[in-house]
């Protein structure tokens, strides 16, 4: 159990910079989801933590010691692997006591360590098994059950559900989030998928271009994104955006969307925005969850407007409707019984209370 | 544009069901045919030699059917079994090749883990100079070896020329090539997760090699020791070049110099020789077919 800490990390290959300088504080116990996507420098970040990577320039600290130059095997750290890279002539008790027989542990500890982290992952049957005769998902166990019998000071995960299929995938991310319960080893987890960062973090750190574009709990990356990447990289379908103005008509602000497209600001928002007023280059976004079907009695800051719908996609619960703005594609999603179809108009509500305007040049949130 | 017309009539030729398996037949009686064809024509010499060895030496020079054994006898054998000229050249072949197998895996194991997994300066020119030191045919090596050997023996008194174990210093320089080619391959085709899974359980790199990377390449090195071995046993050239004194020779050098006196073949007694000679790696290969097929095309698709 122990703290990790990256201090402008940063890695080159040759003349590419892969990781430019990373600032993470991870806390002990915590769990820290690593989210971009591919090529964002994500794994490479945690293979430095491991060791598998030098570290070109900044310190990587665990448990308040720098281990820049210490060799993955003392730094007490355990990984699960995307392939889950099992011993494949090692049976799944062997596989997973191979650590603890390399640093020569007693044998009554090893075995007891392996059927502890068996029974925990409800594995104890296949303890005899060569790892070929098992399934993706027992494979993803044994291979969390190797890290799990090290005790170690962290746990890294390198896309360790990739590999599954998506029902096997939601089972295997809950299966997760229990072990982490049971013991709360600090935990370094990385994906390119948005909802397993969502699902399974305290604090989810977004990469893009080997920077981080944000920290924060999953909530909070949800409601307040930094950054237009981290808006539309966080949530499904992604948030749209569309170009708008400011209009400051006697006091009164309002957004413009398009010629015949306009909608009063709530006051708070208008509040907020005023100094922008004059800014050019302007995006609306907006989630799509808070553009959805008008209703008769509104609530204040909800602005119906009528639109003609492309493409609508049923997805039972609810209906996902896209249609064009100036160019721009919105998505929205309607109540199933609102009578969305392919290419009829229908009146729908956006939610001005949840809109974020951002910076179209430097995609910032304002 | 006018003219354009689109047939909406389909196909007008029948289309032909069943031609898949049609194809798959030929395709069988064929293979059949070349396979069949490839046996005759490589089972034909052992088994003249079969034939010939059951024969003695009165019957093989009357003029009589060459294909047929009218008095079958075993006195080649027996003669041969009993001599200990030949059974002396039996125990040099077997000493020279385990022991040239045991130098061979003890070099090129090593080495082809480090070629294929630690990145270290010129290990990519390494790997392709291994490589290239096998294409240099034997015939062309001999001579500068044997200048070699002669001048190492008159600076140092260590005469190596002419003692059979001047062998276990030539033959590794077709092996090891060979068989590190053939490991680089398989190494290089285990996941580079596995190595670095082992890293962090601990492991260190002599551990890695000998409790993952050995054991998950168990078909290919099973597969280069027997390439050692049969190259070691058949090797005809250098034997001929570097050992001459009778007790110095191994069986395939010894069967010729002294089976064969001047112009008088003791046919019977030569084909006995080269069929017994052929039985060790005939059942080493018998026993570990499997494994030589999957280390070879295991190695052939990588690296």
């Amino acid at each position: 159990m122990a703290d990790v800490s990256l201090r402008k990390v940063v890695k080159r290959y040759d003349e590419v910079e892969a990781v430019r300088g990373i600032d993470l504080d991870i806390a002990d116990h915590e769990f820290v989801v690593l989210v971009g996507p591919s090529g964002c420098g994500k794994s490479t970040t945690l293979r430095m933590i491991a060791g598998l990577e030098d570290i070109s320039d900044g310190d990587i600290m665990i448990g308040g010691d720098v281990v820049n130059d210490v060799p993955p095997k003392d730094r007490d750290i355990a990984m699960v692997f995307q392939n889950y890279a099992l011993y494949p002539h090692m049976t799944v008790a062997e596989n997973m006591s191979f650590g603890l027989r390399l640093k020569h542990y007693p044998k009554a500890e090893i075995k007891s360590r392996v059927t502890e982290a068996a029974r925990m992952l409800d594995i104890t049957d296949l303890i005899d098994r060569k790892p070929k005769q098992l399934s993706g998902g027992q494979r993803q166990r044994v291979a969390m059950g190797r890290a799990i019998v090290r005790n170690p000071k962290v746990f890294l995960f390198d896309e360790p559900l990739s590999n599954l299929d998506a029902k096997l995938r939601v089972q295997m991310r809950i299966e997760i989030k229990k072990v982490h319960q049971k013991v709360r080893t600090t935990t370094v987890y990385v994906t390119h998928d948005q909802v397993e960062a969502m699902t399974l973090a305290d604090r989810v750190v977004v990469m893009n271009h080997g920077r981080i574009e944000q920290i924060g709990t999953p909530n909070e990356l949800y409601h307040k994104p930094a950054t237009r990447f981290v808006a539309s990289f966080i949530g499904s379908p992604a948030m749209n955006f569309v170009p708008c103005r400011l209009e400051d008509t006697g006091g009164k602000l309002n957004v413009r969307l398009t010629d015949r497209l306009t909608f009063a600001l709530p006051p708070a928002r208008a509040a907020r925005y005023q100094a922008l007023s004059r800014t050019d280059k302007l995006l609306l976004g907006i989630r799509p969850e808070h553009v959805m079907e008008a209703r008769p009695h509104a609530d204040p800051g909800v602005e119906p407007f009528d639109a003609m719908l492309d493409v609508t996609e049923p997805m039972g619960m609810e209906t996902l409707v896209y249609f064009t703005l100036e160019g721009t594609q919105v998505c929205g999603r309607v109540n199933p019984n609102a009578g969305a179809q392919d290419g009829t108009p229908l009146r729908l509500a956006v939610d001005l209370n949840n809109m974020h305007l951002l910076n179209e040049v430097t995609g910032a949130v304002l | 544009m006018s003219s354009l017309t689109i047939d909406k009539s389909g196909p007008t030729r029948k289309v032909k069901y069943g031609s898949m398996s049609r194809d798959r037949a030929w395709a069988l009686r064929w293979s059949y045919f070349f396979l069949v064809l490839f046996a005759i024509f490589s089972l034909t010499p052992p088994i003249y030699m079969l034939i010939t060895s059951l024969k003695s030496s009165a019957e093989i020079s009357a003029a009589t059917n060459p294909w047929w054994v009218y008095h079958p006898t075993l006195s080649n054998y027996i003669e041969l079994l009993t001599s200990n000229q030949f059974l002396r050249f039996f125990w040099n072949s077997a000493w020279v090749s385990i022991i040239v197998v045991t130098i061979t895996m003890l070099i090129s194991v090593p080495a082809a883990f480090a070629l294929a997994r630690m990145k270290f300066w010129g290990s990519a020119t390494l790997a392709t100079g291994v490589f290239l030191t096998y294409l240099i045919p034997d015939s062309l090596l001999f001579i500068p070896l044997f200048k070699m050997f002669a001048v190492f023996g008159d600076w140092t008194g260590i005469q190596l020329v002419n003692r059979w174990y001047v062998l276990l210093f030539i033959y590794p320089t077709l092996t090891v090539p060979f068989c590190t080619w053939i490991m680089i391959g398989y190494f290089a085709s285990i996941p580079k997760e596995l190595d670095e899974a082992a890293i962090i359980d601990g492991a260190s790199w002599f551990q890695t090699l000998t409790r993952i990377f050995i054991p998950v390449a168990l078909p290919g090195l099973i597969a280069a020791t027997i390439f050692a071995f049969t190259v070691s046993w058949a090797q005809f050239l250098y034997p001929l070049v570097f050992t001459t004194s009778t007790d110095q020779l191994v069986l395939p050098v010894g069967i010729i110099t002294t089976l064969i006196k001047g112009d008088v073949f003791n046919w019977g007694q030569i084909m006995t020789g080269a069929l017994l000679g052929a039985a060790p790696p005939l059942i080493i290969y018998a026993f570990l077919m499997d494994y030589y097929i999957a280390g070879l095309t295991a190695g052939a698709t990588k690296g």
